[in-house]
């Protein structure tokens, strides 16, 4: 279903397609929801987005940080004497400097700890262990070279299976009581027992030994941040592309001692999140301890090698799988994961959910019994983990179970959508609970998977496999029916770091009748300016153009926990739906004084309280608002103007899914893999603008083909990192992605306030199983192979080929 | 060392280093921010500017090699009355754009691929693919950027066809 | 603004190919010749290559970008651009089809308008697809110096990785190609991405008359330290009629003859094994197209 495309010619407005949007307007906008070009545009399309990099401050500094070559050392000494004696160096700054203003170390969301400034040893390659502080960004890096550093180089542990060997060398000996490389203790779910029963009793039993390996979101913005201290007021403001702005306030204020009050974040423009831009960094502690003592702003922005080797990996689980079928259904599932944490442990995860949401493995499936353990562990690589369109590890579990479907479809002889439909959890079984205590609240599978079929002419794809396979030629053939979690979470049971998961909406609708709605939320890219307004503008029949999103200032907006884990329709969303309607309910009370009658004797249709029985007696919307301001009486209980705050408490996550089909050819003689096709079946309940839901899904797509096909974080035995360029760090460029065709069912949410579920991870999370299933399935087909691990680049689809799969290092 | 050049026809003159980085010289000196930066081995297309029509990825060219020539940033594409060329309406049409840090170069490989093509209206879904192939864009899947690509070509057909 | 940037350097321009040589004479082995940039810059800027000067010489290009017909050979300007290679009509009639496909999926078409066969091979990265085209095409580099200019062949041309017979004080002006009837090529590679360098690359060329092979050029890279001339496959090939076995035996020798290391791209055997199999799809079309002619 693509998006009707305007048809160039027969628009009766030219000269007002060509204002593109500029001083937040634009043409053809629905008032509420529908397909709405958006208002962002018009500064991005002029190249005037703010983003940290184009930030400048009269007497802003450049810093720069001084990293490791060697994985794990101890540090002997520091001569930072050359670099200070550098004309244009204003500073150099190591740990023992930190140590005076208590940030030599940080904490991690995690309840870690985490070396701002490595001061007795190093442990993961380009750890920083200096940073310098130059008048401008050349003179830093030039700098950098003149600081030397003596090491004594020690073994490394890159191999998480190794990482728990009575002889592995400990990493973490910083940590009191600390013996051995485990990161956090193992967290299980579901019913261990119950699952071997199930076992017990079952037909076939398919087992795998699945790596999710480590890749990284790499946004197209690195990170930095320009931290300005003023002296004289004591005002902290930091510019900085940031996925959760006042969770960090909050951090800086606890860690630095500053006066939280003091502290203001502004995100301005963010250059894609992803999830990398979501950890508080060395860097910008660096920064901010910076301008603190130089007095002056300092700008830091990391390189593209820092990006890639320092900053938040994604995935890095090993994962231990065993499914189990009875009757021709899955009954059971029991998985063991390893997780490698790096060095640190800055895993961004509720308190009460150490290993995420991992434990909605159970996928999409009625099942018996279930049962997970996850172990974290140490190594000598950068810290991380949660990060990449991932909702918090669900990136995982689909890709452990969608990958176990289809083994246990291999191991039974079945047809691997054959084995699914008779396995969904059916539409009457909603609100269903499952084997490890999520409670889905809407769903109807069949139909979406039936859908995908028939988009893809699954069959026809079937029966050209087999003809191809006659000629010699490797057609693949790959599936995954997805059920995500996200829109964290209800404040009972989510935290992260003490600070529930709830978000906040602030609207105020002016006397003009114009509109600002301050959201918790914060976009990088995902079209909030225009989705949001869309919200109030269904919600109070004021039109989209007319309403102001303000977000990314954290003066300026309510706090909120930020946007990943696709937080912003579930959660700030229903916020602004909800606060939208506070104001509509104030209006029906002011409507009711201007018109003289009872509030209970008014309807509603958009934009308007009218008279019931009597239509042609109403107040609009802009009406009210004058009123509201004016020198008018009051409704009882209520003060003048018309505005509202809420703070949306999510009493469930929602739950969005999809069905997926890629077809994939392989070249047999090298193992280069084409896509074909990609047909992606989305149910995310209410679609505020499609476009825009389209536009997420085809996003997370292509970073679903570059993860499946291309995508790796790779160490030598050293821990030296063999990807930190985009020389070897491989993104999909427009050759390597299909043109992807999408379809829809709509399911509501029944828990949210529009109905709406979310969908900015969905296709992140499908689309890498479903094309690692389809270059198994055409590998299976042509030659017996049963398994490989991703990226499915040439070399090692050609070693699986041969039967020669080995996880990627 | 004085280095001038032609940014959007308006000519700049600064004292820098030879080894300052053409985007660095855009962006820091000629105070232009819309031309961005991605990585540091030539690969992300982020930085792509037209040199004398063609696009070249400024942050690997030094901005004494600019000098004498026409340099086109993102800030150039519309007129000067700010009424914007059609590859910019065509990014805002067809949604090419989510977090907006690929966009300029983008936008200024789609303007050189439609002023370069014989038959911009003909243009091969592939074709399309293969010139914006020197850029990589995480948030949109390119989907829709050659969606606006497209569209800018037919607008200018039709706006031709109509005069 | 942080972004890698090079380290501090001098920069000129010359104004002929006798001031760029006399400017590398005048500057000593610092100095480093600026074509296209796109190797050497992007070196720089990682600090792996730290020229104290650096000598432009884009202004050359009226004088040193051309594709023409000279006798029996096709001679090309040191400075001629990637993109006017792929898109040259003289190329693409006399050498079909190895230029276009080559060029094709070289670099990205930003880089290929300015990248330069000049900058392309005296780069000598061992996985350059240009290079094993001019190999392939036995193709002799013209070097001019202070003493004047001589002829080097490829054999001698490419000295290791890195690293070419160009002495300091030299600089490549063109490249020529000698003309045969009957010609047909081919470039096969296998990259894991579009625009990454070849994991694996082949480039094929047979002069086809009466039925018979009478020249044969076969060169693969990315497979040894410089780009590999299978000069066994060729005597292997020369005075043969083409057919399938002939060059899948072709293949066979290239596999064996090659020198892969394992590397982010892949292991060894599986590069091995490649070379074979690109090796003899190239020569297959190259016959293909030959036949046709």
């Amino acid at each position: 279903m693509a998006t009707t495309e305007t048809a160039p010619g027969k628009h009766p407005d030219w000269v007002a397609h060509a204002t593109g949007g500029a001083f937040g307007q634009v043409t053809d906008a629905p008032v509420g929801h529908g397909h709405m070009k958006r208002k962002e545009d018009a500064r991005f399309i002029r190249g005037l987005g703010n983003y940290c990099d184009d930030v400048r401050l009269p007497g802003m500094v450049h810093g720069a940080l001084l990293r490791s070559p060697y994985a794990h050392a101890k540090i002997v000494s520091i001569d930072t004497s050359a670099a200070l004696a550098h004309p244009k160096v204003a500073a150099v700054v190591i740990a023992k400097d930190l140590e005076t203003l208590g940030l030599a170390w940080m904490p991690t969301i995690s309840y870690d700890t985490q070396a701002v400034l490595a001061g007795d040893k190093v442990r993961f390659h380009l750890q920083e262990v200096a940073f310098v502080i130059a008048l401008d960004a050349y003179s830093a890096q030039d700098a950098l070279q003149l600081i030397d550093v003596e090491y004594e180089v020690l073994p490394a542990i890159v191999n998480c299976r190794k990482a728990l060997d009575p002889d592995a060398p400990l990493i973490r000996d910083d940590k009191v009581g600390q013996t051995d490389n485990l990161a956090s203790p193992e967290w299980e779910a579901g019913d261990r027992m119950q699952c071997d029963r199930v076992f017990a009793e079952a037909d076939t039993v398919a087992v795998r030994d699945l790596l999710y390996p480590r890749c990284h979101p790499s946004p197209m913005e690195t990170c930095g941040m320009v931290a300005d201290m003023n002296p004289a007021t004591g005002q902290l403001n930091i510019y900085n592309g940031n996925q959760a702005p006042h969770a960090h306030r909050t951090v800086y204020a606890q860690v630095a001692g500053l006066p939280e009050q003091n502290i203001r974040i502004l995100c301005n423009d963010i250059g894609g999140g992803f999830g990398n831009k979501v950890p508080v960094y060395p860097g910008y502690v660096c920064a901010i301890a910076g301008s603190i003592v130089a007095g002056a702003p300092v700008k830091w922005i990391e390189d593209r090698s820092e990006n890639l080797v320092t900053t938040g990996f994604a995935r890095d689980y090993l994962m231990h799988a065993e499914m189990c079928s009875k009757g021709g259904r899955i009954s059971g599932l029991r998985v063991n994961v390893i997780a490698d944490h790096g060095a640190f442990d800055s895993t961004a995860q509720p308190t009460k959910f150490p290993a995420g949401f991992f434990h909605i493995v159970t996928g999409s499936y009625d099942l018996d019994g279930a049962h997970c353990t996850v172990k974290a562990v140490y190594t000598n690589k950068a810290p991380g983990g949660v990060a990449y369109r991932c909702s918090f590890r669900i990136t995982e579990a689909i890709y452990c179970v969608e990958r176990m479907v289809d083994a246990l479809a291999m191991e039974m002889n079945v047809d691997p959508i054959e084995l699914r439909m008779k396995s969904f959890i059916r539409p009457e079984q909603f609100p269903y609970e499952t084997q490890t205590g999520w409670v889905y609240d809407s769903g109807d599978y069949h139909k979406t998977m039936k859908l995908a079929m028939e988009m893809a002419d699954y069959e026809g794809l079937r029966r050209e496999q087999q003809e191809k396979l006659a000629n010699g030629e490797i057609m693949g053939i790959g599936v995954t029916f997805f059920t995500e979690g996200v829109g964290a979470g209800p404040r009972r049971h989510m935290d992260i770091l003490g600070l529930a998961m709830n978000d906040g909406a602030e609207l105020r609708v002016h006397p003009s009748g114009k509109a600002v709605v301050s959201l918790s939320a914060q976009t990088q890219g995902q079209g909030h300016e225009t989705t949001f307004a869309q919200i109030v503008a269904e919600e109070l029949g004021i039109s989209p153009n007319d309403i102001m999103v303000r977000h990314g200032d954290t003066d300026k907006t309510p706090y909120g926990l930020g946007t990943y884990g696709s937080r912003s329709t579930p959660v700030s969303g229903g916020a602004t739906a909800v606060v939208a309607r506070k104001v509509r309910d104030k209006a029906r009370a002011f409507a009711a004084v201007m018109l003289e009658t009872r509030p209970e004797d008014l309807a509603w249709e958009k934009g308007r309280w009218y008279v019931k029985g009597d239509p042609e007696r109403g107040a609009s919307i802009e009406s009210i608002a004058e009123y509201a301001y004016g020198p008018n009486p009051l409704p009882e209980g209520l003060e003048g103007g018309l505005d509202a705050n809420a703070v949306y408490d999510p009493p469930n996550l929602t739950y969005p899914y999809g069905a997926y089909i890629s077809v994939v050819d392989i070249d047999p003689g090298t193992g280069k893999v084409h896509m074909r096709r990609f047909i992606a079946v989305d149910d995310c309940g209410v679609r505020i603008n499609p476009m825009i839901v389209e536009g997420q899904i085809h996003g997370g797509l292509a970073e679903g083909v570059g993860i499946a096909l291309m995508e790796l974080i790779s160490f030598d035995e050293q821990g030296n990192c063999l990807n930190s360029s985009f020389m070897d760090y491989l993104l999909p460029t427009a050759l390597e992605c299909p043109w992807f065709e999408l379809g829809e069912t709509v399911t509501p949410c029944p828990h949210h306030p529009i109905g709406a579920k979310g969908v900015g991870e969905s296709a992140c999370n499908g689309a890498p199983p479903c094309i690692t299933n389809a270059v198994i399935d055409g590998l299976h087909k042509a030659k017996g192979i049963k398994h490989m691990d991703m990226p499915c680049n040439p070399a090692r689809v050609w070693a699986a080929m041969n039967g020669n799969a080995q996880p990627p290092q | 060392m004085l280095v001038s050049m032609s940014i959007n026809g308006q000519t700049y003159s600064h004292d820098v280093e030879p080894r300052l980085l053409l985007v660095h010289y855009i962006r820091e000196y000629a105070e232009l921010h819309g031309t961005h930066w991605g990585c540091d081995t030539s690969n992300c297309g982020i930085c792509v500017v037209l040199m004398d029509g063609e696009p070249l990825k400024s942050c690997t060219t030094l901005a004494a090699m600019a000098k004498g020539h026409e340099i086109t940033t993102v800030e150039g594409l519309a007129k000067a009355d700010g009424t914007l060329d059609p590859i910019q309406m065509g990014f805002h049409e067809m949604h090419g754009l989510q977090c907006g840090f690929c966009t300029p170069g983008m936008m200024v490989t789609g303007r050189w691929l439609i002023d370069k093509h014989p038959n911009p209206t003909q243009m091969t879904e592939h074709e399309i693919r293969e010139a914006i192939s020197g850029g990589l864009c995480r948030c949109t899947g390119y989907n829709n950027i050659i969606k606006s690509i497209r569209w800018a070509a037919a607008y200018e057909a039709n706006a031709a066809g109509r005069r | 603004m942080a972004m890698q940037t090079p380290a501090p350097c001098d920069y000129s321009r010359a104004t002929s190919v006798d001031d760029a040589i006399g400017q590398l004479q005048a500057l000593g082995g610092n100095a480093r010749i600026l074509a296209g940039g796109h190797s050497l810059i992007p070196m720089m800027k990682l600090r792996l290559a730290n020229p104290g000067h650096l000598i432009d010489i884009n202004p050359l290009e009226p004088e040193l970008n051309y594709i023409r017909q000279q006798g029996n050979e096709i001679r090309v300007g040191a400075m001629t651009r990637h993109r006017d290679m792929l898109e040259s009509d003289l190329l693409a009639r006399t050498f079909p089809n190895i230029f276009a496909e080559a060029e094709a999926v070289l670099a990205d078409p930003v880089v290929r308008n300015r990248g330069t066969i000049g900058g392309s091979l005296c780069q000598s990265d061992p996985a350059e697809d240009l290079s094993g085209v001019v190999v392939a095409l036995k193709g002799i580099a013209v070097v001019r110096g202070p003493d004047g200019e001589r002829e080097i062949g490829m054999e001698e041309f490419h000295v290791g990785p890195y690293m070419t017979a160009v002495q300091s004080t030299e600089m490549l002006t063109e490249v020529r190609f000698p003309i045969q009837p009957g010609h047909g090529s081919a470039h096969e590679k296998v990259e894991r991405r579009a625009g990454d360098f070849a994991i694996v690359a082949a480039s094929a060329v047979l002069s086809i008359q009466g039925g018979v092979i009478k020249s044969a050029g076969v060169a693969c890279s990315a497979v040894g330290p410089t780009t590999m001339h299978i000069i066994r496959a060729e005597e292997a090939l020369v005075g043969q009629a083409p057919s399938e076995q002939l060059f899948a035996q072709a293949g066979e020798m290239a596999k064996e003859d090659c020198e892969p290391s394992n590397d982010g791209r892949g292991p060894a055997d599986y590069k091995r094994h490649v070379a074979g199999v690109l090796t003899t799809r190239a020569l297959s079309r190259a016959a293909a197209t030959a036949l046709r002619r």
